[in-house]
């Protein structure tokens, strides 16, 4: 009997191992505000994936959903914050249900982005041009995006949404990666990148950066100021010298980080803690956490910054193409894109959003159409081995920024 | 009608088994089939399709799939140090949480076999179980609210080692253990008590019976539970990620290979070596009779 008990309690056990195994799973998911469910409604056949042809649908009608990959803020729905909600009442109308998974890196969006099971994508420019460059989207036919017209010029039809000419996206809004600091612990506010580069930084321990890649450039940057001698022109565009320069800093950065972040919202609980204190982060994050009355502020240091020019997508293996045009036409709009990049924090990318935002100031703080503003901020791209000078072909492709980026974690 | 059915099945059923009778090899093959397909395609299957992975490559910029054949992979995983850091740092990691977890289960499983009434014995096997019963993230999150600043531990006025490896191995010895105590119980309740009683008449103190009765005879006990702990060590990367705070694991780094990189390739690369650690265990340990008490 008892023995019968001990092999019951041991199968049970091993049941119990391998629920934990799927729980695990679903850590992936856990921070998305929906599951995003993948219906299979039969849509019309969608190109194939040269991504040289438009989705051809046989009608205009909706297929009653749409699957989006997104960054985490853009497609509200009012399950997070009741009054933040620019997407429910699209819903109804359209009658596309709204399935949103939250990307936390470009390159988490990509690698979503080629399964197949999303029709919309909210991509930076360091994703577009890997997923144009892919085939795993599509030029758009503009007669389905009539708010396209609206958006400011100095967005459209730029190397990182576009090919020869042909639109692949419509642009959502630019911003900057800010440097945010704890007001109470930190009393003079920071001006320059340096102090989350200082190994004597009296932060230790508490500093936090970026868990991507991409945010080798946030060090290329603030070099190009603060060692011109490496005659740093793009954080992009890296030749071995200033590659090294960067990865080395980032090597010293190490010793005083406390923890990486690329979850957003385990980054906002760390500030709110205060266990971290000093470090990059997003306005979206600034505004959560000053929400819950964190002794935060965000500055954009002398040296400028990195950020993001982002657009929205359609997959060129799209299985609801109508809701995902009708979606894009509507995430764009004056209405939408204004509650968006105002929720978010960046400047709005349709001119006519500027006078719909509730804070009247909002395009003049953000600087939507001050192009002298932008100079200074460097836009996420994927790095390729072509320096785009005539240094020629000497530049880091992406690959050895990923290399370089588990080394720098070690 | 249902009589008719039930006979004619009946029948059907007895033919069959003495068909079965007559031909035991074909018999043997119809029982086998099912598990062996399940094996092969489900477990062997899968490693294998992860190890063809492996000696693909991606195309650097559209980190899409190129499939031709090359051990590029292999070769920079044994090139760059950065990979050989990680190896240790999760094999040190899952020996030093199958140590703690050993000695805290041995003490409590013997209490639980031994000391404990038969009744109260149940419960405590139900209590060694309840941990299990919430998610894992629930525990792991709860953990970080332990160990982060201003937290638990620092509430209750003792130090916290804050996010780290000693984090990670706290956090991996608790969520582990059970795995550790319910095969050394199950050991001990093999044990009689009559060996102890005679290692008490013929003098042994504590320590003797313990070295030279106790200890041969769970040490396929403690083998298994090992196993349990330190596979599970070897393949964590959740529990690293909320209280390791910027350590990498050999789970960690698969995830950013495949989910980061996109490159999976190197993923099915890295992912060998896990798998090599864990067969070479395993090898070691077989002879110890120590699988046959999984």
């Amino acid at each position: 009997m008892r023995k019968g008990f001990t092999t019951a309690a041991v199968v049970g056990l091993l049941a119990l191992t391998a629920s934990a195994c799927s729980s695990d799973k679903k850590a992936d998911t856990a921070t998305t505000t929906k599951a995003a469910e993948v219906t299979t409604t039969a849509g019309p056949a969608t190109s194939s994936t040269t991504g040289e042809t438009t989705i051809a649908p046989a009608s205009d009608k909706g297929e009653g959903a749409v699957n989006i990959v997104a960054w985490a803020g853009y497609v509200e729905n009012g399950t997070n914050d009741p009054k933040v909600d620019w997407t429910s009442a699209w819903e109804k109308e359209s009658g596309c249900k709204v399935n949103v998974k939250i990307g936390n890196t470009s390159d988490e969006m990509v690698q979503l982005m080629t399964s197949g099971e999303y029709d919309v994508v909210s991509a930076s420019g360091d994703a577009t041009q890997r997923l144009m460059a892919g085939g795993e989207v599509v030029p758009l036919d503009l007669t389905k995006i009539p708010n396209y017209a609206d958006i400011f010029d100095a967005l459209k039809l730029k190397p990182w949404n576009s090919i020869d000419g042909k639109p692949y996206g419509a642009p959502q809004g630019r911003g900057a990666n800010l440097l945010m600091y704890n007001t109470d612990l930190i009393k003079t506010a920071p001006d320059s990148w340096g102090v989350v580069f200082d190994a004597a930084s009296p932060s230790k321990g508490k500093v936090t950066a970026y868990d991507a890649p991409i945010y080798i450039a946030d060090a290329a940057v603030y070099l190009k100021t603060a060692k011109p001698e490496l005659k740093i022109t793009n954080p992009y565009e890296l030749d071995d010298k200033q590659f090294a320069a960067a990865v080395d800093l980032l090597k010293v950065q190490k010793g005083i980080v406390g923890e990486y972040w690329s979850d957003y919202t385990k980054t906002q609980q760390a500030f709110e803690q205060g266990s971290i204190i000093l470090g990059t982060t997003w306005q979206v994050i600034v505004n959560g956490a000053q929400g819950n009355k964190a002794p935060v502020a965000a500055v954009l240091p002398k040296e400028g910054a990195t950020g993001w020019s982002d657009t929205w997508m359609i997959s060129s293996k799209a299985k609801h193409p109508n809701c995902a045009y009708q979606f894009v036409n509507h995430i764009v709009s004056p209405a939408a894109n204004a509650a968006n990049s105002e929720y978010f924090g960046e400047a709005p990318a349709n001119k006519k959003a500027c006078d719909l935002t509730s804070d009247k100031e909002f395009c003049k703080t953000f600087h939507a159409d001050d192009e002298a503003f932008f100079k200074n901020i460097y836009y996420w791209t994927t790095p390729v081995a072509d320096c785009g000078d005539d240094r020629g072909k000497v530049c880091k492709p992406f690959a050895d920024w990923e290399k370089a980026w588990t080394e720098i974690k070690g | 009608m249902t009589s008719a059915v039930g006979s004619e099945r009946t029948t059907t059923g007895k033919r069959l088994s003495r068909f079965g009778q007559q031909h035991p090899n074909i018999k043997l093959g119809g029982l086998l089939t099912g598990p062996v397909l399940w094996l092969v395609l489900a477990y062997i299957g899968s490693l294998a399709a992860l190890l063809i992975a492996a000696f693909w490559r991606v195309d650097g910029f559209t980190t899409k799939l190129v499939r031709n054949w090359n051990l590029g992979n292999f070769r920079e995983m044994a090139r760059t140090t950065v990979y050989r850091t990680i190896t240790f740092r999760t094999i040190g990691v899952a020996f030093a949480v199958t140590v703690i977890c050993m000695m805290i289960a041995v003490p409590m499983a013997f209490t639980m076999a031994k000391i404990m009434k038969p009744n109260r014995r149940r419960l405590a096997v139900v209590a060694v179980l309840m941990p299990l019963w919430s998610s894992y993230l629930v525990k792991s999150y709860a953990w970080r609210i332990i160990f982060i600043q201003g937290g638990v531990l620092e509430w209750a006025g003792l130090p916290s080692p804050g996010f780290g490896l000693t984090a990670t191995v706290i956090l991996l010895s608790y969520l582990w253990l059970p795995y550790m105590i319910l095969p050394i119980y199950a050991g001990f309740e093999r044990l009689p008590n009559s060996l102890l009683e005679a290692s008490a008449d013929l003098g042994g103190k504590t320590g003797r019976t313990f070295r030279s009765v106790i200890l041969p005879m769970i040490k396929p006990s403690l083998i298994a539970g090992s196993i349990f702990t330190f596979s599970l060590t070897m393949g964590d990367y959740i529990a690293v990620g909320i209280v390791g705070g910027k350590s990498q694991f050999l789970g960690n780094t698969i995830y950013a290979k495949f989910g980061t990189a996109n490159n999976l390739p190197l993923a099915a690369a890295l992912s060998t070596i896990p798998v090599v650690a864990m067969v070479i265990y395993l090898m070691s340990v077989r002879r110890t009779g120590a699988l046959e008490n999984l």
